[in-house]
C-alpha cells in the first residue's frame, strides 16, 4: 500500500467541482439481462469535468456494466448516458470520439507489436496517424523501448500499459480505467498512478472503478460507492476522510460511572455498556489518519496506544485527557483505540443493502 | 464517415493475412493444384470434353468458386471471431465508427485477400491449361461479388459462433459439401434426372454456373438466375448482419 500523508491530495491542483460543469450526466441508468438478472438499477450520476473519480464497489455490483454501457459496449434496458451533452445512442460518434476506455481484461491482439496495436487504436477513433503523439505516449508509460516488440511478448504488467496507451492514443478527453491496478506490482502502479495525475492536470477526466480503497483514497477528488447496481453514496474524498476521521478511544473502567464527571465536561466524552465504558471521540486526521487506512484499524493492548503513524502532538492531548481522569479518581482497567476506515465505511454501507 | 477507422480495420485485417502468408496463400494454391493434377491430369483424361471444353479447363471455375467460398468464410469468420475470442472487440465497439463502417473494414479485407487469391489460383491454372475467358468483365463481377457475399457470410458465422468447434462446422458441414455437390467438378446435366432437380436446390450450383458461364459462355442454368442468386445471398447476408447489430447479438449484451 502507497503512503501518503493527510493533505497530500489538498496539496494537489483542485478540480473545483462546485463550478465545474459535469461532463457524463448518467440519468436513470438501468440494465436488466434476459435471465432477468438486474445489473444496474436506475442509476443517476454526474462526473464532473476534469475531476477523477473513483467508483467503488464490491465484485458484481455493477461497475463494469456501468462502464460499458457508457463506452458503448453493452445496451442500456433504460436511461440515457449524455458525454459532453452528446447522447451515447443517438450521437455516439461525437460521445465516444471524447471516451478512452482502459478495459478490466488483459485483452491483446498477441502477435501484434506494441506500436502497431496503439496506431490502429489511433485510427479506429478516426485520427490521422501522428508518430510523436504515440511516441509521447509510449514514452510516458515507459513502453518506448518495448514499440517493436510483439504482445505476445510482454508481461502482464506490460500488457496493461499498452491497453493504457491504447485508449490514450487518440487524445481522450475523458478516462476510464476500469480496475486498472488489479494484479499489477507497486512500480506499475505508481506509474500508473503518475500517468492519471499528468491527465488529470492537462483537463482529462478520470473515472477508475476499483476495490482497493486506497487506490481511492490515493486517487481521487470524489468517491462514489456503487452496490448490487445501486449508486449508494457519492460524496467528495475529504468529506469521505473527515467521516472517516474519527477515533475513538474506549476506556474500560474498573467501576462503573452514573454520568460524566463535571470537570471533564469540556471533553467530548460518552458513557456506554451501563458505565462501565468511558468513550471519546476525537478527530484523527491531526494524527496522520489516511495513512492508517488499509491496515489493522483496532490497535489493541492494555495501556500502549502509540501507533506508528500517531504524531505527538494528539498524544499529549490524550495524555492530558488520561490525567485529568486520574485527578478525578477514576480508574481504568484497559483502554483501545478504534479508527473507522474507508473500506469499513464502505462495508457498512455494503452491508445493510 | 469514419474512414480512418475503415482503413484501420481493413489494414489490421490485411496485416494479418501477410503475417501468416503461408496458410493465407500458399496453402490455397497448392491444394487448388492437387485438384488440377488429381482430376485435371489423372481423371480428366478419362474424361471427355465437357461441352466443347476439355475437363481440364471446366473445372477451373468451379475450382476457383471451391476456394473463393472456402476462404470468403473462414477469412471472414476468423477475422471476427478472434477479436471477440481475446476480448479485444471491445476496442471496434467503443470506437465511433457505425456497424456499416466495421463491416466494411472487415468484410472488405476479407473480400480482398480471396478475390486475389482467386485471381492467384486463375493464374496457377494457366500453368495446367489452355484458358480463355469470354467475359472478363462478368468474370471479375461473380468474383468480387461472390468473394463479398460469402465474406458477409464468414462475417455472420464469427459472430455467431461461440467456440472454435463452431466456427468450423458450418463451412465443414455446410459450405464444403454444396460446393463440391453444386457442380464444381462435373455438368448437371451429367447426373440422373432426380438428382438434377435435386441440385437445383443447391444455390452454390447458380454460382458456380455463372462463374463458368464467364469463361466459356456455358452454364447449367441461366446466367440471369446466377445474377439474381448472387444478388439474393448478399442481399440476405446484408440483412442477417444489419439485424445483428440492430439487436446487438452476441456483441452488446
Amino acid at each position: 500500500m502507497s503512503h501518503q500523508t493527510p493533505n497530500a491530495s489538498e496539496s494537489q491542483p483542485r478540480v473545483e467541482t462546485s463550478s465545474a460543469s459535469s461532463v457524463i450526466e448518467i440519468q436513470g441508468l438501468a440494465k436488466r439481462y434476459d435471465s432477468g438478472f438486474e445489473a444496474l438499477k436506475r442509476v443517476d450520476l454526474e462526473i464532473q469535468r476534469g475531476e477523477i473519480f473513483a467508483l467503488l464497489g464490491p465484485n458484481g455490483a455493477g461497475k463494469t456494466t456501468l462502464i460499458s454501457i457508457i463506452c458503448g459496449l453493452v445496451n442500456a434496458t433504460e436511461g440515457r448516458v449524455l458525454i459532453d451533452g452528446h447522447d451515447n445512442v443517438t450521437d455516439y460518434r461525437a460521445a465516444r470520439a471524447k471516451i478512452g476506455l482502459v478495459p478490466q481484461e488483459l485483452t491483446s491482439d498477441a502477435f501484434e507489436t506494441v506500436w502497431n496495436t496503439v496506431s490502429f487504436s489511433r485510427g479506429l477513433f478516426g485520427h490521422k496517424a501522428k508518430r510523436s503523439h504515440i511516441e509521447d505516449v509510449l514514452k510516458s508509460l515507459s513502453l518506448w523501448d518495448k514499440r517493436k516488440n510483439k504482445l505476445i511478448t510482454l508481461s502482464g504488467g506490460m500488457k496493461r500499459r499498452v491497453l493504457i496507451a491504447k485508449a490514450l492514443a487518440h487524445e481522450p478527453e475523458i478516462l476510464f480505467l476500469d480496475e486498472p491496478t488489479a494484479g499489477v506490482d507497486v512500480e506499475l502502479r505508481r506509474d500508473m498512478w503518475e500517468v492519471v495525475r499528468k491527465l488529470r492536470e492537462r483537463g482529462v477526466t478520470i473515472i477508475l472503478t476499483t476495490h482497493y480503497i486506497e487506490e481511492a483514497e490515493e486517487m481521487a477528488d470524489r468517491i462514489g460507492v456503487i452496490n448490487r447496481g445501486e449508486i449508494v453514496l457519492v460524496r467528495e474524498k475529504a468529506a469521505l476522510m473527515r467521516q472517516l476521521g474519527s477515533k475513538q478511544l474506549t476506556l474500560q473502567l474498573q467501576k462503573p460511572l452514573a454520568s460524566v464527571p463535571p470537570a471533564l465536561a469540556h471533553y467530548p466524552l460518552t458513557l456506554a455498556e451501563d458505565g462501565n465504558v468511558l468513550v471519546y471521540t476525537y478527530d484523527a486526521s491531526e494524527m496522520g489518519g489516511p495513512s492508517e487506512m488499509g491496515g489493522p484499524s483496532e490497535m489493541g493492548g492494555p495501556s500502549e496506544m502509540d501507533g506508528p503513524s500517531e504524531s505527538s502532538e494528539p498524544r499529549v492531548s490524550i495524555s492530558t485527557l488520561l490525567n485529568d481522569i486520574e485527578a478525578t479518581g477514576i480508574r481504568f482497567k484497559d483502554l483501545q483505540t478504534k479508527q473507522s476506515s474507508l473500506e469499513e465505511i464502505f462495508v457498512d454501507l455494503v452491508k445493510e443493502r | 464517415m469514419n474512414l480512418q477507422a475503415v482503413r484501420a480495420i481493413y489494414c489490421f485485417e490485411m496485416a494479418r493475412a501477410g503475417r501468416t502468408l503461408l496458410q493465407s496463400l500458399v496453402s490455397p494454391v497448392i491444394s487448388t493444384s492437387l485438384y488440377f493434377v488429381v482430376f485435371g491430369a489423372a481423371i480428366g483424361s478419362r474424361i471427355q470434353e465437357v461441352e466443347g471444353v476439355s475437363y481440364g479447363a471446366f473445372i477451373v471455375p468451379g475450382l476457383i468458386m471451391l476456394m473463393l467460398l472456402t476462404q470468403s468464410v473462414s477469412n471472414a469468420s476468423f477475422g471476427i471471431f478472434f477479436p471477440k475470442f481475446t476480448g479485444t472487440i471491445y476496442e471496434v465497439l467503443s470506437a465511433p465508427i457505425s456497424y456499416f463502417e466495421i463491416v466494411l473494414g472487415y468484410v472488405g479485407a476479407a473480400a480482398t485477400k480471396s478475390a486475389v487469391l482467386g485471381l492467384l489460383i486463375l493464374a496457377t491454372a494457366t500453368f495446367f491449361v489452355d484458358l480463355h475467358i469470354l467475359h472478363p468483365f462478368m468474370m471479375l463481377l461473380f468474383l468480387l461479388l461472390t468473394a463479398v457475399t460469402f465474406s458477409l457470410l464468414g462475417f455472420i458465422i464469427g459472430i455467431w459462433a461461440d467456440s472454435f468447434e463452431k466456427l468450423q462446422l458450418v463451412p465443414l458441414l455446410i459450405i464444403t459439401p454444396l460446393t463440391f455437390l453444386g457442380g464444381s467438378f462435373y455438368a448437371i446435366d451429367m447426373l440422373p434426372p432426380f438428382w438434377q432437380t435435386v441440385t437445383l436446390a443447391n444455390p452454390v450450383v447458380y454460382l458456380v454456373s455463372g462463374f463458368r458461364w464467364s469463361f466459356y459462355g456455358i452454364s447449367d442454368v441461366n446466367i440471369v438466375a446466377s445474377v439474381a442468386m448472387v444478388g439474393v445471398f448478399l442481399a440476405v447476408s446484408l440483412a442477417v448482419v444489419s439485424w445483428i447489430f440492430r439487436t446487438g447479438y452476441r456483441l452488446r449484451p
